[in-house]
């Protein structure tokens, strides 16, 4: 690890302020950064712990919730309006990490993790073109169980390790930026980017944005939904394929319905074409597969994730089945 | 009845009471003909009591020291840099930023590392424990990708991994080979495990497979393991006066200082090796490359070191288990008994060690069976030297043949636990001896009894419970007894007032499954002493003997030497009696220890305490030291332990997902010593065979020998909600041919559980995977 310096925000102006340089990062509960610092794939020299910066979870004068950055991921997974009406935030969150970690873990931080492509952690003996760009990708041809069949690029396949993300992508969540110019917004699926041939930038953040809150919209759809996640044991894995569904039915029909994918691309997925292939048709296995065909028909499976088209469809199926028929509790 | 009578009967109650108490001289040799050890027929004492670990206080409240919590004064902190090439030269180092930085003490590469000689491969003599046949930072040779290639030391732990990752290395790359189709096409040989072959031909196999009517025939694969011991391998060392002190983590005291010894050229009394706690072993806490460095290190900068291995360094630094790929062929009759067995296939090591995963020792003597045919071959591939982990060939070898015999049952529509059952041998089929205790159709029968096995639908993917398909499935475990020569005892009786206590003393290691609280009980229970009376020191080479915590046979040999040195004792407590004694005249093998001191066997009135005969003799103590004898049991009988294991597993029909919902063991193990540590060894066993069922897997890169997945993030182990309740039952037959009557366990508990997880599985969707993990994609 390199050594660093610690340094703690006591409001937002104090962080943007401190955390200016090239060389400093903020600092949430440390469960990747800390991490990612003593494998010596991240080198900061300034940490700036942004914990004391707001944790609250409020109403918005919408009808919808803000979540400050500083919140950790248990008590957000514990909200009684998250998991009363955006119920796959509160699952997607427990569906990661053990209890300790979710302790520790805030918000913002979880937006901004790595990937756990185990190329990108070997700084010694790996090539990575996300980690020193331009030296090559050794996942590509290699170990790539848990790397992308979707919007991946010749530079990198990782993907985005978080299930917070999938359901907040999933429910058109609303990022809150503080950066050098002042205080933003964007798109909740606009944040993360795809590979393309600059895979070092995991978002489109400037270097000292600060991410200050979360607003999730209100969202009647979403109060019928689910995070399911598979994986290759019971718990504490990353998700081969995790689906954030929420569905609303009229009678037999599908009325609205919000999909996104884990695991499967650089970033979290949003079912753009899957979702439109839903709305309006008569609930059935045939009309959910033919929806995840739609989604999946340019996934470019790697040697070691030909599967993961036919998990995700099945996996979607099975979700959307259960929706549909109301039994998710 | 008179009053008379009653007397006479209370008294003959007593006097027998007391007979029962009182522990003759056990033999020290087990040969046919010969007497079992007495403590098999003692049925009310301490042994078969469930006792509480000695140490699970201390280290529940953190205050058991382990190797990396020694402390030394002005101790510099080890941290290494790995190669990360498979084979070549170092051509440069580039140490200037490593040598500026922080707190740096020294940069030790093989440009300056002291002069050691190269450590003899373990097995190359019987004291020799070494990683491999390589010299250790003595010349630029690279022989595998990880290999440690230099160590700083610097004032902190930080200041030292800061500083081992800013050095950069320049390699000279040469021709490896590091995937599994190299090596087969660079040649195979004929496997060696511990200089024997591993061979064996009985009948024509061949000839019988090709006209049987019932064959299965198959290759099963398993892949790379690597060891996770809860405790990453570390040791605090220091040199002083000349002489080197190691606090180490290690499951083989004596013979690790022995070949420590030999790389720097020291006599034997000037090493001393501690290893009071070990966090797990598992068969990887022996001698690799970090101690050597770390002693290196500490004569190069002239002060103490602790080098402490990162989760990382644990898999570049030491080995694991290695792959297989086993055919195996079973050839039966339409009653479905078996005339051909064939067991054979590869496994790949390393140029530089001598270690073929051993995986058909296991089905030597597994059935009965008219034509046998066994064969483990070798390649060689340029990756860090394997070793043994839990239940070495077992383990893999119990999962290729335990598949087979249910796929033939499934072929000749017998239930699989009655087709075992049928083709029970009476004899070792392999070596023609006589079994010296096998147990196994009762073990199989209370198994089924207690799982529900009737419960089984036979005909496979027919029971469901929504998305969930449901099966159970069954298999045989099995791993030998074994005790290795050169264990001793030492036991000191000391007299404090009218009270005395014993500390009986072993080279051997404890490494959290109760070695030194089993140790205790048997030797009190020998001693006709109570618990708190005993104490037991352990894990030091400074104590005489060589015990190695391995191939589970720590617990017979420490049991077999403290049966020498109680009969040693009684000798020397007879001469320091006298003529004054009660038990003047006695011969030693005329008297046995019950209720802290001597008796006479055939009348236990004519006693004497153990405090009266030292207070008597004017000794404060007594110290005797004896040497077990030889493991002459091994050459007379066909020793083994076995299980029969049976799970219930569910898998999900969408996803593929495998949940074991339900598991028994139920062993055939001799006499359990201590049932509460017995259940948690059992238990860890199959724990670690759900994991190698359902999720471990070394990701080796092929391209180049990289471990890729060097962490518990990425190397999957199973966690808490994998693992379901685990029934664990057992025989407890004696063996009338073992100290105690007892096996170790330490490994049996792994074996048969991949087989029983794959079996059920098939039982529940219809789908034989045949090569290990069992993932979901093998079964969407």
């Amino acid at each position: 690890m390199t050594p660093f310096t610690y340094l703690r925000a006591d409001t937002v102006n104090d962080a943007v302020r401190l955390g200016a340089g090239e060389t400093a990062a903020f600092l949430g509960g440390g469960t990747n950064i800390v991490d990612l610092m003593r494998e010596t794939v991240a080198r900061h020299e300034t940490l700036v712990d942004v914990t004391r910066l707001s944790a609250a979870v409020t109403e918005t004068a919408e009808g919808g919730l803000l979540i400050g950055a500083a919140a950790t991921n248990t008590a957000v997974a514990e909200h009684h309006g998250v998991r009363t009406r955006y119920p796959m935030l509160s699952r997607a969150i427990l569906a990661g990490a053990s209890a300790q970690i979710r302790n520790m873990a805030t918000v913002g931080g979880n937006l901004l993790q790595r990937t756990r492509c185990t190329y990108f952690y070997d700084t010694d003996g790996s090539h990575c073109n996300k980690r020193a760009p331009g030296t090559g990708c050794d996942a590509r041809e290699g170990f790539n169980r848990i790397h992308a069949i979707l919007g991946a690029s010749d530079a990198c396949v990782a993907t985005h390790p978080s299930d917070m993300c999938v359901a907040l992508t999933a429910l058109d969540a609303v990022v809150h930026v503080e950066g050098r110019d002042g205080a933003r917004t964007l798109p909740f699926g606009e944040l993360h980017r795809l590979p393309g041939d600059r895979p070092d930038l995991d978002t489109v953040l400037a270097a000292g944005d600060l991410i200050t809150a979360i607003e999730l919209p209100p969202l009647g759809v979403a109060a019928r939904s689910t995070y399911r996640k598979v994986r290759d044991r019971a718990s504490y894995a990353f998700a081969l394929i995790s689906v954030a569904a929420a569905i609303e039915m009229d009678g037999d029909r599908i009325a609205d319905v919000r999909i996104a994918f884990g695991g499967v691309a650089h970033k979290p997925w949003r079912a753009t074409k899957a979702e439109p292939a839903l709305r309006g048709e008569l609930a059935s296995e045939a009309v959910f597969r033919a929806a995840a065909a739609a989604e999946f028909a340019d996934a470019r499976p790697l040697r070691d994730n030909a599967f993961k088209p036919e998990l995700a469809t099945r996996t979607l199926a099975a979700v959307l089945a259960e929706l549909a028929k109301g039994d998710v509790a | 009845m008179s009053i008379i009578d009653t007397a006479k009967q209370a008294a003959q109650g007593l006097m027998q009471g007391a007979i029962e108490k009182l522990v003759p001289l056990a033999p020290d040799s087990w040969i046919p003909g010969g007497r079992p050890d007495p403590l098999i027929a003692h049925k009310h004492g301490l042994i078969g009591t469930p006792v509480s670990r000695r140490d699970g206080a201390l280290k529940v409240k953190g205050e058991a020291g382990f190797a990396a919590e020694f402390r030394f004064d002005d101790m510099a902190y080890a941290a290494l840099a790995y190669a990360t090439i498979p084979r070549g030269r170092i051509t440069a180092i580039d140490s200037a930023a490593a040598d500026a930085a922080p707190g740096v003490v020294l940069v030790m590469t093989h440009l300056n590392a002291p002069r050691m000689n190269t450590p003899g491969v373990f097995g190359s003599s019987p004291t020799a424990v070494g990683p491999a046949d390589l010299p250790i930072l003595q010349d630029d040779r690279i022989h595998w990708n990880g290999q440690p290639i230099a160590c700083v030391l610097a004032e902190t732990q930080e200041q030292a991994d800061h500083a081992a990752s800013l050095l950069g290395f320049t390699y000279d790359a040469e021709p490896s080979t590091t995937s599994l189709e190299g090596a087969k096409a660079n040649g195979r040989e004929p496997g060696l495990f511990m200089g024997q072959p591993l061979h064996n031909r009985i009948g024509d196999a061949d000839a019988a497979l090709a006209t049987a009517p019932h064959v299965v025939d198959q290759v099963y694969r398993t892949p790379r393991h690597n060891h996770n011991p809860i405790e990453p391998h570390a040791a605090t060392i220091a040199w002083i006066d000349g002489a080197l002190v190691i606090h180490d983590a290690s499951q083989m005291v004596t013979a690790q200082a022995q070949t420590i010894g030999e790389i720097f050229d020291l006599e034997p009394d000037k090493v001393r090796l501690t290893s009071p706690y070990v966090g797990g072993g598992f068969g990887c806490k022996g001698l690799w490359d970090h101690q050597i460095i770390g002693a290196a290190a500490a004569k190069l900068a002239g002060r103490p070191v602790r080098i402490t291995l990162s989760r990382e360094g644990v898999y570049r630094v030491v080995g694991g288990r290695s792959l297989t790929e086993q055919r195996v062929a079973i050839g039966a009759t339409a009653e479905g008994r078996f005339d051909a067995l064939v067991h054979t296939g590869l496994s790949i090591m390393t140029p530089h060690n001598n270690m073929p995963e051993p995986f058909i020792l296991g089905t030597r003597a597994a059935y009965a069976c008219p034509n046998i045919s066994l064969q483990v071959d070798i390649a060689r591939m340029n990756m860090l030297a394997n070793t043994f982990m839990r239940a070495p060939g077992e383990a893999v070898g119990t999962f290729a043949l335990e598949c087979a015999v249910d796929e033939l049952a499934v072929d000749l529509g017998i239930d699989p636990v009655e087709l075992r059952i049928l083709n029970e041998p009476d004899k070792d089929p392999t070596s023609g001896l006589a079994f010296s205790s096998r147990h196994i159709v009762e073990a199989w029968r209370n198994g089924a009894d207690h799982f529900g096995w009737a419960d089984r639908s036979v005909e496979p993917a027919t029971r469901r419970d929504g998305e969930w398909q449901i099966g159970m499935g069954c298999a045989t475990g099995t791993y030998p007894y074994y005790r290795m020569p050169g264990a001793q005892a030492r036991i000191t009786l000391t007299r404090d007032g009218d009270a005395v206590r014993a500390l009986i003393e072993v080279a051997a290691a404890e490494m959290g499954m109760g070695t030194s609280t089993t140790t205790a009980i048997v030797g009190a229970e020998r001693l006709g002493l109570s618990l708190d009376q005993v104490e037991v020191g352990y894990g030091d080479s400074s104590i005489p003997g060589a015990i190695m915590a391995g191939g589970s046979q720590q617990t017979a040999a420490i049991g077999a030497a403290v049966i020498a040195a109680h009969n040693a004792l009684v000798a020397e407590l007879l001469k320091l009696a006298g003529n004054d004694s009660p038990l003047a005249g006695l011969s030693a093998d005329t008297v046995g220890s019950e209720d802290a001191g001597l008796a006479k066997i055939d009348d236990p009135t004519q006693r004497e305490s153990y405090a009266s005969i030292l207070t008597r003799a004017q000794r404060d103590s007594v110290t005797v030291t004896a040497a077990a004898a030889q493991p002459l049991e091994l050459m007379h009988w066909s020793m083994h332990s076995h299980s029969a294991i049976f799970c219930e597993v569910r898998v999900n029909a969408v996803t593929g997902e495998t949940r074991v919902s339900r598991i028994l063991g139920s062993f055939d193990c001799g006499r359990i010593l201590n049932p509460k540590t017995a259940k948690s060894q059992f238990r860890g066993g199959i724990i670690m065979g759900l994991g190698m069922a359902l999720m471990e897997e070394t990701q080796f890169d092929e391209r180049n020998g990289r471990i890729m997945n060097p962490s518990l993030a990425e190397y999957h182990i199973p966690v808490h909600l994998d693992v379901p309740e685990i029934d664990v039952i057992w025989t407890d037959i004696a063996d009338p041919h073992t100290p105690m009557g007892a096996h170790g366990i330490g490994e049996i508990g792994i074996t048969g559980v991949a087989a029983a997880v794959a079996n059920a599985v098939y039982n529940a969707t219809g789908k034989r995977v045949r090569d290990l993990p069992i993932t979901l994609d093998k079964l969407l």
